[in-house]
Order: structure tokens, then sequence, then C-alpha cells
């Protein structure tokens, strides 16, 4: 049975596009076949990422609209045989993306994929709530601060109450997915600690991905971070969420920092 | 040897009873009479069935046929005349209801099953899941009682006190309707604003020392008082 995704988090900038390609790829990866589809209409970045902003010919508003048929649009990735990107337009703007025209799109997905991985764009407005509308499943993307949970608090409201889900009388299963974590600060006491996010926002965790280097390294060269450097933290992060979203249980691994010489020397105190 | 069994003899035993009977005055013309019955059995089929009717013809003149007619008309209707008043015995045949006399009027007991009464509106609401960010619950009947938490940027308002038994991080805005007694009353307080009956406090002016603690705001007079509960 597919299954529709959503990547969302009401903030910009905390990681959803990211996300939703390392997603991608890792499930990918699993033999899954999946489809990452952006919503992101004029400010489209997923193909980027995906290193395939080259070769957009049609996009979602294309086939929305009735221009371009479904086939004609997906893009398949050049790597990983079973992972395909649904484009943004770039010169449109979000009201041209309709109801019908989404739903019909989903459906279409639905039957030729596993896992329809839908990049939602920040804000609470059209091209966020139909990213989320046809979704079974959501993960909300937060960083360790008072914004970005506020903000996620927000969407998950949304989820609960703005899905077709939801006006069905079902659930929208939810995942908190903990980007650009720092244990470094996290342990100074300079951002919201794992337990006061998860308190907040009360939804199950999926993972944490460490803040690092690695994640804007893979973006520049266009390429999934799970896909770039698969033993590097942030991808080992995403595979296991991954994971866990393929219902696999997986122990959750707070991200730790290595400590030097003279921290392991000096540092019994825990902050 | 048969012993002779004798019958043993049975006292025979009258007691008194009264019941209500239900009395048809008839008037001319009886056709017409008759119409308004069978109108009342079109309302309701059931209306007659197992109630005794006694009629009470001192209002009109009949004739012996007269009345034999009527009460068979009445019997073609299913309805059973149990006895006759208001007319003199000679009218009466032995196969007619018997002359009743000494009827005494009294209220009749409705017995029809009452209506659903309208339920009362509930006072208070429950909401079992967190409130989030951005949502808003009003609910000026009466008490608001949440069971998760308050986020931050979301409100409750209700015309009665306010219960959150998770943290409230929001607003809460109680008695709304000028109700100065209602009360809030939350888990572990950092709110962004308290009210009751309008007055307010902002998070600005809530004694830090409250804070994450169990607490519970009320109005005296026109200050509102924050004290930590237990």
């Amino acid at each position: 049975m597919a299954k529709v995704l959503v990547v969302t988090s009401g903030k910009g900038g905390v990681g959803k596009t990211t996300s939703t390609a390392a997603l991608g790829a890792a499930l990918a990866q699993m033999g899954e076949k999946v489809v990452v589809v952006d919503f992101d209409v004029g400010l489209r970045n997923l193909d980027l990422v995906l290193g395939a902003e080259r070769r957009v010919v049609f996009d979602l508003i294309n086939v929305v609209q009735g221009v371009a048929k479904l086939s004609q649009a997906l893009i398949r990735d050049k790597r990983l045989d079973n992972l395909w990107l649904l484009p943004a337009s770039q010169t449109r703007d979000k009201d041209a993306l309709t109801d019908e025209g989404v739903s019909s799109v989903i459906a279409d997905l639905r039957t030729k994929f596993d896992w329809i991985l839908c990049d939602s764009p920040a804000g609470i407005e059209r091209g966020a709530t139909l990213a989320m509308r046809y979704a079974d499943e959501a993960v909300i993307v937060t960083n360790p601060e008072v914004s970005s949970v506020r903000d996620s608090d927000r969407i998950i409201g949304m989820l609960d109450s703005k899905t077709v889900k939801a006006e069905q009388g079902e659930r929208v299963e939810k995942h908190v997915l903990i980007t650009r974590y720092d244990s470094a600060r996290a342990a100074r006491g300079e951002m919201l600690s794992i337990e006061d996010i998860l308190e907040i926002l009360a939804t199950p965790l999926l993972g944490i991905i460490p803040e690092s280097q690695d994640v804007l390294l893979a973006s520049n060269v266009g390429s999934p971070v799970t896909l770039n450097n698969t033993t590097s933290a942030p991808a080992r992060a995403y595979t296991d969420a991954a994971r866990r979203l393929m219902g696999e249980t997986v122990t959750m691994m707070v991200p730790v920092q290595r400590k030097g010489l003279m921290n392991r020397l000096l540092g019994r105190r825990a902050a | 040897m048969d012993a002779i069994v004798q019958p043993t003899r049975q006292l025979v035993r009258m007691r008194g009873r009264s019941y209500v009977a239900f009395v048809f005055c008839p008037v001319v013309p009886i056709a017409g009479w008759l119409e308004e019955i069978d109108a009342t059995l079109a309302r309701s089929p059931g209306f007659f069935v197992g109630k005794p009717v006694v009629l009470d013809l001192s209002a009109v003149d009949l004739s012996q046929t007269a009345i034999a007619h009527l009460v068979t008309s009445l019997e073609q209707r299913n309805i059973r005349v149990l006895g006759i008043e208001g007319v003199d015995a000679v009218h009466l045949t032995t196969s007619m209801p018997p002359l009743l006399t000494g009827g005494r009027n009294c209220m009749l007991v409705q017995n029809e099953p009452k209506k659903p009464e309208a339920k009362p509106k509930p006072m208070s609401l429950l909401i079992e899941s967190p409130v989030r960010s951005g949502q808003s619950v009003v609910f000026a009947e009466g008490d608001v009682t949440v069971l998760g938490s308050v986020g931050s940027g979301a409100e409750i308002v209700a015309g009665g006190s306010i219960h959150i038994y998770g943290t409230l991080r929001g607003r809460a805005m109680a008695g709304v309707n000028g109700n100065s007694a209602a009360r809030i009353y939350c888990q572990k307080i950092e709110a962004e604003l308290l009210a009751i009956d309008g007055y307010y406090q902002t998070a600005e002016e809530i004694d830090a020392t409250l804070r994450n603690r169990p607490a519970q705001a009320w109005l005296d007079g026109d200050t509102m008082k924050i004290t930590p509960l237990n």
C-alpha cells in the first residue's frame, strides 16, 4: 500500500527539503519505490538538492493543470533507480495549485509508488495546506529552538484538523524529526533539550539529526546526504529514521559531543 | 362404601372498586358527532383501545333503535361501551350495555409517553488532546478542562473556570461573561496571558518564582492573584 508522507514544519529553513531528499534516498536504498514531490511552487529547491535541476522539463503545476502527463514530469534519479522527483514550477506561485488537481496527482502517484514524500513549503498557506491535505503520515521537522517548536505545534494542530484523514475522523500518523541538533550547545543549555521539545509537541520522535558540515556539503553537490556520504553522522541518523518509518525498531541515538583529551581528563562535570 | 362428598360452600365476596371511564356525550346530529370520533381515531388509532367508555345520552333524546344503532356504530370502530347513563331505563334492552348512575367527574390521567426533554446543555467542555499553537477553544457556557497542554500561541476562552492538567503555555481567559468568581488552574504555569472577567496579567507580570509550578489564578476584588497550588 502506497503511503503519502508530508515533510512539514511551519517555519522556514529548518531542513524540510534536506530531510525530504535524505529520507527519500534512504527509503529508495532500502528497495522502496519512492517519489519526492516538491510543493514549494515558485521557490523550488528539491531539484537542486537532488542534483536534477538541469533535467526539469515539466513540473507539478503542468500536471495539475493537465498540460503534461505525470510520466513526462517525473524525473528518475541517476544514482538510484527507484527514486523519482516530481519538481515544482519556479515561474508560478502557490495559487496555481488546486485541491482537485493535487488530489488527482496524488491518487495517480499512489498507484505507481510505495512512498510519496511531499516536501511542504514553509508557512501555513495554500502550498503548505495542500501538501499535507492527502497525507497518511507526517514528519514534522523541528530545530531545537522555541520559534521552530511553536510553529511545529501549530502545524501539528493543522494536521489534526485540515487533512482529509482528520476530516474523515482518522488520524495522520505524526513523527517529530529534530534537525540541526548541536550536542555541545545543548550541553551548555543554549538550545531546547530533546525532552523539552517532545514535552511541548507531545508527538513521538522519529530521529535526531546532528548539526553537521556534511549536510551543507551534500546539498552543494546536489546529492542527498544519505547518498553522498553514507557513513557520516547525519546520513546514519536519516537512515535510522527511514528504518523507523518502515516500522523497524531502531534504538534512538542522542548525538553526543566527542570529548577531546583535555575534556576527558577534566570533564567529569556534567552540565 | 362411598363417601358422600359435600361440595364446600363458597362464600361470594363482594368488593367495591371504581374505575375511571371516558364519558362520551353525543350531540345531534349523531352522524356529525361520529365523524368527530372518526377524526380522533384517524389522528391516534389506538386512542380508545382498552379504555372503558360510558355513553352519556342526557344531551340527546334518542329512541331505543337509535341507541342500539349508536352502540353498534361505536363497536364497529372498536369502541366497546361499558354502560349508558342519562337515559330512561325503558329505552334500554337487555342486549345493550347496562344503565349506570351516580358517576362523578374526575380528572383524566393521560398516560401518553412523555416527550423526551431537551437535554440540558453541558456546563463544561472536556478536551482530551493537547491544544496546539494557533488553536482557539471558546466555550462561553461554562468550564473548560484540558487534559493535555495548551501550547504557546493557543488560547482557551471560557465563561466559567479553566482547568489545565498539562502545562499552560498559551493564553487562558476565564469568566468572559462577567463571572468574576471564575478561576484558572494549571499543573504547570508558563502562560503568556491570564485573564478573568476582563482583568489580565501578561507573562511579564507573572511572578517568576511561580513558573513551572502548579498554580491558580483568581480575582480578589479587581486585582488578579496568582498563587501556587499545594
